[in-house]
């Protein structure tokens, strides 16, 4: 079993510093806010797409700094253009109709130059795109893991696909993969449209309902990435994040036995809390190896191993995890799990039970 | 009336705005007086300026939207607005802005220019053209009345089922939207017709079409794209419509296809990006010469330019579904075209850095938004042409980023161009001058404001924030930023509030104008500001494309004349002419004020708030009233009876 580790606020979270992509990223927010910019950019930004994790990423984002500087440059030639220009040629007078109009020149070799080059430019942007998107399409090695990503109003439903029945568990919104192997991901929603995105190992692709759409991630070393819905889908799209660990082989490996095992059997003491759960919550969450089989909200059989709760929106800290059972509309205004009025002692029992579940 | 009525040949007089021909043009144009002449006024101008005030109305509404989501927005995790609130302000906010101000106001001004710059008298269809106000003005309050009264659309502009289903989306609100596009649909068709029209049939002689001025081929370019592309999104709506009505399943999952409905919303939705900034490049294309005192530089790349860029608009909208999931053929192709569309673009911007390198800029208010427009042009257009490769697309789509992009375009090539345009037209539309200094006060802090607010907002968007969410974390990297966007929207607002009042403030006070103030080459310039009811006491003749410039630049075949020219005081007339040649061939005559699509309007509206409140009584009612209008409207009128006339006077042998 893993120590917890706390991603939502103020816990550690993904920190890629270093190389040219770090030393870019902070020229650009120095460019863009000046120096007291350049200080500021050592904080953390856990959905930034600026430097890749992962074979599709690390082939994207030289692209799009490609890009980037290319854009940059052009806005600086052009605003400087039209600045230049504009203080050079001024004629200082108050009112245009002081000045004769002349044609003394057809000034048609700036369109002939101007746009041969910005044509070179796209030319090149498209091959690289093209190549890139041919790169990206399918990984070189066979999948090691497929998963099956449902998208629900607000959070993510994830069942690990195992050769057999016995092999295949459900978890939600945090994904475990092993590093270098590449995972094949089946993405389908329940509801509405949502949109599949971990910045640091791949762009979006949508869950589509009658569609099934795959992607695929894999990461070149371990390490905690955000991911988060980004396709409209209501009033929570707010708070529909996803969390992706990408452990060590053998890591990853302890981590699925733990998975696959049913909850673990709760003792005496527990017995309350369960009987609570089952009767309270089990219409809507499973946690295999009880009475509580429901289907609409998240699987919870090992909710103790994860380390945040309500789609990657709190920390899953006891003092979270209590105010949301209490009251989950206070914490996400809308979302799907009503408010049930515990009483103190069965919101104690059933927060107790649920911490056991690791 | 016979025949030689409209083939006679016209009488040729010198003109002149004090003589008594003008005086029975004045009593024949006219628009009568108080209320009745407001409902019934078919004026391109009157109805021109109505646009434009409609627009900046709504302008300001979404304005104030916009700076509600700011504060909301400019720290973490804050709690003004609830997730709800939320989404109907982004959602209403961008249907104001995309569909109630940026067409509208180009409309306006293409409406009170065309016939001005054509030299001609009205638009081809006076009557078309006061509907599609009136249906305009209804759209928008029907919209506005859902926001109101708390039903707001609250998906987004783009809308997409299922969660636009009334399975997800069981309130009225979505209902609000879809009717209400479709009648703002109509509205945008009809306005369309009439402009392409015109362009072919209500022009000056000699106005041939390589003579246009580009603000006239940019506004027929995306009409004739509106033509097209309109259908598809009211089609989808109404489709939407009886999905969540009466149970079809167009684009439900139980039996229809959600993507179905992103395809024909992008259909539509991509070529309206550029129905919302091609006039207002053309505009561009027609102001800057003016203070660079010279012609445009490459007016013949600019125009097949500009009518490329329409072209290849309706070959590039899977760019906005990239992650659907499509293959990586389909893809590529898309993101191939959305690269090459960019080149007709940089023939614009060139085209205008050269005018200003060639010629004599003069630093007017109206010179300032059209430079800057430039830049804003290029900042906008590059950030759109990285989102155009699909690789980094997948990345940078639904963040920020895009929210950046497309604000550049919106406001950078819309709203600039357009606050430049008024600063450029205001005197010939009111007979005085916008005060220059406070113009320039205005024109930087808008300025200022508007990059503060957008160009850290790319960043914003690289580091990763979604669009569309009511609020975000901490520890993100996203406060700072929003915090700086924040405080630019409201030093963007209150540049635009000083313009407003610049405006007021020159409505009543501004200096006298002229008819000329600005030494302009075109054909609105030759008339008095503001000019009559009849815009020209004769009609002018022109033989190059800059009448009022030929002696500076000794342009053109022979010699415009705006001074002498046809009379045409036979009632309401304005010459027809020929498709290419701008040859005039008859003479038309051209209906007078009518309360007719007014109340055409009124009942069509009546009857799509019969259809949200399914009041079956109130849509009979509905039909009874249009029916009638149509009725009265198609009603055979000798004044008017061109056709009909000529097969009689044919059979009579009278004529040829």
């Amino acid at each position: 079993m893993r120590a917890r580790r706390s991603i939502g606020r103020g816990g550690r979270r993904r920190v890629r510093r270093g190389g040219p992509a770090a030393a870019l990223r902070a020229a650009a927010v120095a460019l863009a806010l000046g120096l007291p910019g350049a200080a500021w950019a050592a904080t953390t930004t856990p959905l930034d797409y600026l430097s890749g994790a992962g074979e599709k990423t690390n082939a994207i984002t030289p692209l799009l700094w490609f890009l980037i500087w290319v854009s940059i440059a052009v806005v600086v030639i052009i605003g400087g253009l039209v600045l230049v220009g504009a203080l050079l040629r001024r004629a200082r007078r108050s009112s245009p109709a002081e000045v004769p109009p002349e044609r003394t020149r057809s000034g048609l070799s700036w369109i002939t130059i101007g746009v041969g080059l910005s044509t070179i430019a796209l030319l090149v942007a498209t091959v690289w795109t093209v190549s890139t998107s041919a790169a990206i399409n399918e990984p070189d090695e066979p999948y090691g893991l497929t998963l099956a990503i449902t998208g629900h109003q607000w959070w993510w439903e994830v069942e690990y696909r195992g050769d057999t029945p016995s092999e295949t568990f459900e978890t939600a919104n945090e994904i475990h993969i092993p590093v270098g192997v590449p995972v094949r991901i089946e993405l389908r929603t329940a509801d509405v449209i949502h949109s599949f995105w971990v910045p640091a190992l791949t762009g979006k692709t949508d869950l589509i309902p009658n569609i099934t759409n795959v992607t695929w991630i894999e990461a070149d070393h371990a390490g905690v990435y955000r991911g988060q819905c980004t396709e409209y889908c209501g009033r929570q799209h707010a708070h529909m994040g996803l969390v992706v660990y990408a452990d060590e082989p053998q890591a990853f490996e302890a981590w699925r036995q733990d998975q696959l095992a049913p909850a673990a059997t709760p003792d005496a003491e527990l017995q309350v809390g369960l009987a609570a759960f089952t009767i309270r919550c089990g219409a809507c969450h499973t946690v295999r190896g009880t009475a509580a089989g429901g289907q609409l909200g998240p699987d919870l059989s090992h909710l103790a191993s994860r380390s945040t709760i309500a789609a990657a929106t709190l920390p899953n800290t006891i003092g979270h995890l209590s105010g949301w059972i209490a009251d989950p509309q206070g914490v996400k205004p809308g979302n799907l799990m009503p408010r049930l009025d515990l009483m103190g002692t069965e919101l104690d029992a059933i927060r107790t039970y649920l911490l056991s579940l690791t | 009336m016979s025949a030689v009525e409209y083939e006679r040949a016209p009488v040729i007089a010198d003109g002149g705005f004090e003589t008594p021909a003008a005086e029975r043009l004045e009593k024949i144009w006219e628009t009568a007086p108080g209320i009745r002449g407001w409902l019934s006024t078919v004026d391109h101008k009157k109805i021109g300026i109505r646009y434009i005030v409609t627009a900046f109305v709504f302008l300001v509404i979404g304005g104030i939207e916009a700076l509600v989501m700011r504060v909301q927005l400019a720290s973490p995790n804050n709690t003004l607005l609830t997730p709800e609130a939320y989404n109907e302000l982004f959602s209403t906010h961008g249907m104001t802005m995309i569909f109630l101000y940026a067409s509208p106001i180009l409309s306006g001004f293409s409406n009170y220019l065309f016939p001005l710059v054509l030299g001609s008298r009205d638009m081809a269809f006076p009557r078309v053209n006061a509907l599609s106000y009136w249906i305009y003005l209804a759209a928008g309050i029907f919209l506005y009345s859902s926001f109101a009264l708390g039903h707001g659309p609250n998906d987004g502009w783009f809308n997409y089922p299922p969660y636009a289903s009334r399975e997800y989306n069981p309130g009225p609100n979505i209902d609000y939207y879809s009717l209400g596009m479709i009648l703002l649909g109509i509205s945008t068709t009809v306005g369309a017709a009439n402009f392409v029209v015109t362009l072919i049939r209500a022009r000056c002689p000699g106005m041939s079409i390589n003579r246009l001025p580009i603000l006239v081929w940019g506004t027929v370019t995306v009409s004739v794209a509106n033509l097209i592309a309109v259908p598809c999104v009211s089609l989808a709506f109404f489709l939407l419509w009886l999905d969540r009505n009466y149970g079809t399943h167009f684009f439900t999952e139980s039996g229809g296809q959600p993507l179905l409905w992103q395809h024909l919303f992008w259909i539509f939705a991509h070529p309206w990006v550029y129905v919302i900034v091609l006039p207002a490049m053309g505009m561009v294309s027609d102001g800057l010469p003016v203070f660079c005192r010279r012609p445009l530089v490459g007016y013949t790349p600019v125009v097949l330019g500009t009518i490329t860029t329409m072209v290849l608009g309706f070959g590039v909208w899977m760019h906005h579904m990239f992650a659907v999931g499509v293959p990586f053929v389909s893809t590529s192709f898309f993101s191939a075209a959305s690269f090459v569309i960019t080149i007709p673009s940089a023939v614009a911007v060139f085209a205008w850095v050269a005018t200003i390198w060639t010629g004599r800029p003069v630093f007017t208010s109206a010179f300032l938004y059209f430079a800057s427009f430039i830049a804003m042009f290029v900042i906008g257009g590059v950030s759109g042409v990285m989102t155009a490769s699909v690789a980094a697309d997948l990345q940078l789509t639904d963040t920020y980023f895009v929210v950046a992009h497309l604000h550049y375009v919106l406001i950078g090539i819309n709203v600039f161009a357009v606050l430049g345009a008024l600063h450029f037209w205001f005197p010939k539309m009111t007979g005085r001058l916008m005060d220059e200094r406070l113009g320039r006060w205005a024109f930087w802090i808008i300025f200022i404001g508007f990059n503060l607010a957008f160009l850290p907002m790319h960043l914003t968007g690289l580091f990763g924030m979604p669009r569309r969410i009511y609020t975000y974390p901490e520890g993100f990297g996203w406060g700072a930023l929003n915090m700086v966007t924040s405080v630019g929207s409201f030093l963007f607002a209150i540049g635009v509030l000083l313009y407003l009042v610049n405006v007021f403030r020159s409505l009543r006070s501004g200096a006298r104008a002229g008819s000329d103030p600005w030494g302009a080459p075109t054909l609105e310039w030759a008339t008095t500001s503001p000019p009559p009811p009849y815009n020209f006491p004769v009609i002018p003749k022109v033989a190059s494309r800059h009448p009022l410039w030929e002696k500076q630049l000794g342009e053109g075949i022979g010699e415009s004349s705006v001074r002498r020219g046809l009379l045409l005081d036979h009632g309401r007339e304005i010459p027809g002419t020929s498709g290419l040649d701008g040859d005039p061939d008859v003479i038309l005559k051209m209906p007078g004020d009518t309360y007719v699509p007014f109340l055409l309007a009124v009942a069509l509206a009546a009857g799509f708030v019969g259809l949200l409140l399914q009041l079956w009584w109130l849509i009979g009612l509905s039909v009874i009233g249009c029916t009638a209008a149509v009725i009265a409207w198609l009603w055979p009128r000798a004044a008017l009876g061109q056709r009909a006339d000529r097969d009689r006077a044919r059979a009579r042998g009278t004529v040829a």
